[in-house]
């Protein structure tokens, strides 16, 4: 279990203020003009040493990602953008470091931004987060009128700004690219790779795009040292990690833990464990709604890292642990998610426009038990037919749901079929 | 690296090695290699849209199928087009763009000839599997061209990009997401564009096609003939689909230097043009009547009025007639030794040698160009492709356009600074910024307009056009708006030593020393403006200049002749028959060759080979087909000095300029949606959702 003293997220239940004197009495903007005089690659080295990995899903290693960015500026500004569009569902880590922690996440803006040679910042927030953009935007002025941000940040002789940019709540524009294009005030669809954002990104200007918690951690990081965070977790899934744990838990929760702490006791420590006991567990989706869930054999020792996860053929994604008790219709549920996806898709490429919808219809009838057994094949393959076929990963986030479902539950599917109307008018 | 001493790139395609130049596409690349890739939403000419993901390809040490079209290859890239995965793609792929598809092929006007019908064929699945019901999708309007059936859209966005990046308008898109994506124009608008009609041709499905054409044909009933547009004087290359003898459609062809592979809606909808108002027997007026006659008749007419009259007969050339036939023509007038021939009937003052008429840097120059001046031009209406290859050039960035005339949309930014030719006084006295501009670019252009030539003062604005291009080493562009035009220029058909030029003739007609005029394809002149004169019209339509004729001799229409027209930058080409003339119109030299031999000056060829030798010997770059010969420099003419007044342009109402084009009903339908008030904005009659 995390240690007091190893938390990034001192005040992440808004206990304190969330003001920059409260936040500087936890410890942000602490020498921040320090940490940037020792030089853009040695905040890099410390990232890159930390062993952080993306917090927004996919788990790239942030430092890695920084040094893609341009040594030199080849006249071209670049940009540093923040993904604060956090509409995974079963996640509200974002949500609550922007309410409660947002100097943590301005700080590290002006870290990561110096290491990749930028000088602006956009924060890009999600349209649905009325009151996190006017307590993120409160922070952008207290730090302006602090001299933290604007000409000579923080006094480090680095010039640095930060835009605040609300979106309109559309799920994909937490996709990189997508963000992007709505950024520039187009329509938010993701763009072909290559290029990659780190050579043409916002504007066709270098850019790395970030996750708020893998910003916000960045500042601890650099002052505690690389190897601080490295000796959190376990190897290649290091540090601490909130966790959005809902569903049926008695009591649901977001809480900073070490990386690869058991899933058992995760629930049962933090969340109050399992409605009605352990045994009372059904499955647990452990990522988001977008990877496949695991039955309760798998979440009785399963751990909760990128690696770990990835083994039992799910992931980590933003690590919200969506917990389903035994009163769950499994399919039911799993059906609401494809609608969900289906409802997302852009509608630019064809497997993610076509395929959701088609998912989504099957799975409603089969969730009424109105289908045939084969199409549990079926179903099966239009995941494989959109996962890979995509331009983005809203394809693969549409088709994992469904093959954890029918990977760990197809006998409920059967036997829900077997008994549904249309085997009953057959006999 | 494998890259050999040209930079290029090596790639294994199903087993074969190829190399191609860094920067090419895995999708060319494989072409390269004679590996068909299926595709929908790519288009050459457009931008990469990579949504439609049929050109997976399997790529080695790549984790997942790779779009073709959009990824650029590496060194030692081995790909795969034949593998199981890639099978496996293109049938998903496939059976996913099928789902939603209407299966309607038996009433759909793309059958035949749709890409999704041959690639479900060629690369899909057996069966459908999808056991819900089909997505429905309302139509959409979008103008008298083009017939929408939006449930057939597969959302590939050609049309999209075609607008936005081709056309310049911005009217077409997507709106909704996923599945509910619909491709709409802004507030149900039709297109404003005189290119609209490109995105037929675009899209792959039966989605957007022909209203005009819809129902009437398939594509294998067609007989397909190769030909010249005459609507603008670009010469756009075509393809005239014929049932019988009728014309159905006109498509494009491509041509990368002159048209690349689109055509203004003029040139593709006038088909119907073709078939109506159309001079089938002669005519001569009888009690001030036009009654039919038979050729005998007519001719005795025309006898009885020429002969001995030479000196006092004119001729005027019109604005879609072929090289052949004025080549005729100015042999029977040079025959009958009258000098009064002009085949300027706009009365544009254009003199001097080719250099001073022609489009000298070529179409496909445009996009070598770094800087352009517009004089007295609107090419969105005179030369709609053309302004689009300008439009393609701006996108390139780095073009400053500059314009003297009106302020119109050319759709890319161009600065007007001025309305007339004062302000062309003051470029070539350097008073302009934009002077220093066009002296410091290393491939300037100007570029005139006819409207700027047709004024009193044409000869001076062509001068100081010349010298402001000699001054600042531009290169000299006349855009023309006639197809006949610089052929015409290059045989001779000015007036010769004393003879009147257009408006001298009218003049002389009124005054009665000219006492015979003859119209070849002459529509654009007042006929009252002739006076008394006997006017023989001899043409393919029933138009202006056959309302005023006393005798009318029916001729070929471009469709109807192999004949050669040269375009505005001084291309040679050749039409080919697509059908023969109607009823007993002939080919147009044959009229003038029987004429010659009525009225005893029989003009020395009795066959298309010998005219087109004689044709050659006076004018022999006409045999040099599609060649673009250089002219030599341009010589500023003599002149009386700039006038003062704003330019107006050549061409206004667009869908109105010649005799074929007024007798389209499609044309018509065109210009009154293009003149009905759209329901936008505070228009007190639309809400803009009532659509």
């Amino acid at each position: 279990m995390l240690r007091d003293e190893d938390r990034i997220f001192k005040n992440i239940y808004g206990f304190e203020g969330a003001d920059i004197a409260s936040a500087k009495a936890r410890g942000d903007w602490d020498g921040t003009a320090e940490l940037i005089k020792k030089g853009r690659d040695w905040v890099i080295d410390e990232v890159k040493a930390s062993g952080l990995r993306g917090r927004g899903g996919a788990g790239f290693p942030t430092g890695l990602k920084w040094s893609f960015m341009p040594k030199e500026n080849d006249g071209r500004p670049h940009y540093l953008v923040v993904n604060a569009d956090e509409s995974e569902p079963g996640t509200c880590k974002d949500r609550d470091i922007m309410r409660h922690e947002p100097h943590k996440l301005l700080e590290g803006c002006v870290l990561a931004g110096f290491a990749m040679g930028a000088h602006a910042c956009y924060v890009y927030v999600r349209g649905e987060f009325i009151r996190e953009r006017e307590a993120l935007q409160r922070a952008v002025d207290e730090a302006y009128e602090a001299g933290l941000l604007g000409k000579n940040a923080a006094g480090s002789g680095w010039d640095y700004d930060i835009y605040v940019h609300h979106g309109a709540g559309a799920y994909i524009c937490g996709e990189e690219t997508a963000l992007i294009e709505s950024l520039e005030g187009k329509k938010g669809q993701p763009r072909l790779k290559p290029p990659f954002p780190a050579n043409m990104g916002l504007y066709g200007c270098p850019t790395t795009v970030n996750n708020v918690e893998s910003i916000a951690v960045a500042p601890t990081i650099c002052r505690r040292g690389g190897s601080w965070f490295a000796g959190l977790g376990r190897e290649g899934n290091t540090g601490t990690k909130l966790f959005c744990i809902s569903g049926h838990v008695n009591n649901p929760c977001n809480v900073e833990e070490e990386m690869g702490i058991p899933l058992k006791e995760l629930l049962e420590k933090h969340a109050g464990g399992v409605r009605g006991g352990w045994d009372n567990l059904l499955a647990v989706i452990p990522g988001g709604s977008s990877v496949p869930l695991l039955p309760k054999d798998i979440c009785d020792t399963v751990l909760m890292d990128f690696d770990s996860l990835k083994e039992v053929q799910s992931g980590l994604g933003t690590a919200a642990v969506i917990v389903m008790d035994k009163s769950t219709d499994i399919i039911k549920a799993i059906a609401r998610i494809s609608h969900f996806y289906k409802h997302e898709s852009c509608g630019q490429c064809t497997p993610c426009r076509e395929g959701t919808g088609w998912m989504w219809r099957v799975l409603e009838r089969m969730a009424a038990g109105r289908a045939q057994p084969k199409e549990i094949d079926m179903l099966l393959q239009v995941t494989k037919q959109i996962e890979g076929h995509t331009i983005c990963a809203l394809g693969d986030a549409a088709a994992w749901p469904v093959q954890g479902l029918i990977r760990h539950f197809r006998p409920v599917i059967e036997e829900r079929l077997a008994n549904g109307p249309l085997q009953e008018a057959a006999e | 690296m494998s890259e050999t001493e040209n930079n290029l790139v090596k790639v294994t395609v199903d087993g074969q090695a190829v190399e191609v130049a860094p920067g090419t596409t895995i999708m060319q690349a494989c072409e390269e290699a004679g590996a068909e890739i299926p595709r929908f939403c790519y288009h050459e000419r457009l931008s990469v849209a990579g949504n439609c993901r049929m050109c997976l390809v399997e790529v080695e040490n790549a984790p997942k199928p790779v779009a073709s079209c959009a990824m650029p290859v590496a060194p030692d890239m081995v790909v795969s087009t034949t593998s199981e995965t890639v099978k496996t793609a293109r049938e998903g792929v496939m059976e996913f763009l099928l789902i939603n598809h209407p299966l309607d092929c038996p009433i759909c006007d793309q059958g035949g000839e749709c890409d999704l019908q041959d690639q479900a064929l060629g690369f899909g699945g057996d069966a459908s599997r999808f056991d819900d019901n089909k997505r429905a999708v309302e139509n959409k309007n979008m103008g008298p061209l083009v017939k929408t059936i939006m449930t057939r859209c597969i959302h590939c966005t050609r049309c999209v990009r075609f607008a936005q990046e081709v056309a310049g308008v911005p009217e077409i898109g997507a709106i909704g997401r996923g599945e509910d994506t619909e491709i709409t124009t802004y507030l149900e608008a039709s297109l404003d564009s005189e290119m609209s009609g490109n995105v037929i041709d675009l899209c792959p499905v039966g989605a957007l096609t022909s209203r005009p054409y819809a129902f009437t044909a398939r594509p294998w009933e067609l007989r397909k003939t190769e030909t010249i547009d005459v609507m603008d004087a670009l010469g756009s290359n075509i393809r005239v689909d014929m049932r019988g003898r009728e014309a159905m459609r006109i498509m494009p062809r491509n041509h990368d230097d002159v048209n690349e592979e689109w055509l203004s809606d003029k040139s593709r909808f006038v088909w119907d043009g073709l078939n109506t108002q159309r001079l089938d027997r002669p005519f001569i007026r009888q009690n001030g009547k036009l009654t039919p006659a038979s050729w005998d008749a007519a001719f005795d007419l025309v006898e009885s009025k020429l002969k001995g009259k030479g000196a006092a007969t004119a001729a005027i050339a019109g604005d879609l007639v072929c090289a052949e036939g004025q080549f005729a023509l100015k042999g029977l007038m040079d025959a009958l030794a009258s000098p009064h021939v002009d085949c300027r009937q706009d009365g544009a003052k254009i003199s001097g040698p080719r250099g001073n008429y022609i489009f000298n840097a070529s179409i496909a120059g445009i996009e070598e160009a770094d800087a352009l001046l517009l004089i007295g031009s609107n090419p969105r209406l005179e030369a709609p492709v053309l302004n689009a290859r300008i439009r393609k050039r701006y996108l390139m960035g780095d073009f400053p356009i500059v314009a003297i005339g009106e302020a119109v949309d050319l759709t890319y930014k161009a600065e007007f600074i001025g309305a007339g030719a004062d302000t062309l006084a003051d470029l070539l006295a350097g008073k302009q910024s934009f002077a220093d501009t066009l002296k410091n670019a290393k491939n300037p252009m100007i570029i005139v307009g006819q409207g700027a030539l047709t004024r009193e003062d044409g000869a001076a604005v062509l001068a100081a056009a010349i010298e402001l291009a000699a001054k600042t080493g531009a290169s000299f562009n006349m855009l023309h708006t006639a197809a006949a035009r610089v052929a015409g220029l290059d045989l001779g058909l000015v007036p010769g030593e004393g003879g009147h030029d257009v408006a001298g003739i009218q003049d002389a007609a009124q005054s009665g020393t000219i006492e015979n005029v003859i119209f070849y394809g002459a529509d654009e002149i007042a006929g009252a403006s002739l006076g008394d004169a006997f006017v023989v019209y001899i043409g393919s339509h029933g138009d202006r200049g056959a309302h005023r004729a006393d005798v009318i001799l029916p001729a070929a229409a471009y469709t109807e002749k192999q004949a050669t027209y040269v375009n505005t930058e001084g291309r040679a080409q050749m039409t080919e028959q697509a059908a023969t003339p109607p009823g007993e119109a002939r080919e147009d030299w044959k009229i003038f060759r029987a004429l010659s031999a009525r009225l005893d000056v029989t003009l020395p060829y009795d066959n298309l080979a010998a005219l087109r030798a004689a044709m050659y010997e006076a004018v022999p770059h006409l045999a040099q087909l599609d060649d673009v010969i250089a002219a030599d420099a341009p010589v500023a003419p003599p002149h009386d000095g700039l006038g003062a007044e704003a330019f107006t342009y050549a061409v206004n109402d667009f869908y109105f300029t010649n005799p074929i084009a007024r007798a389209s009903a499609i044309m018509a339908d065109c210009a009154k949606a293009k003149n009905e008030p759209k329901n936008r904005g505070d228009s007190s009659e639309g809400t803009g959702t009532d659509g």
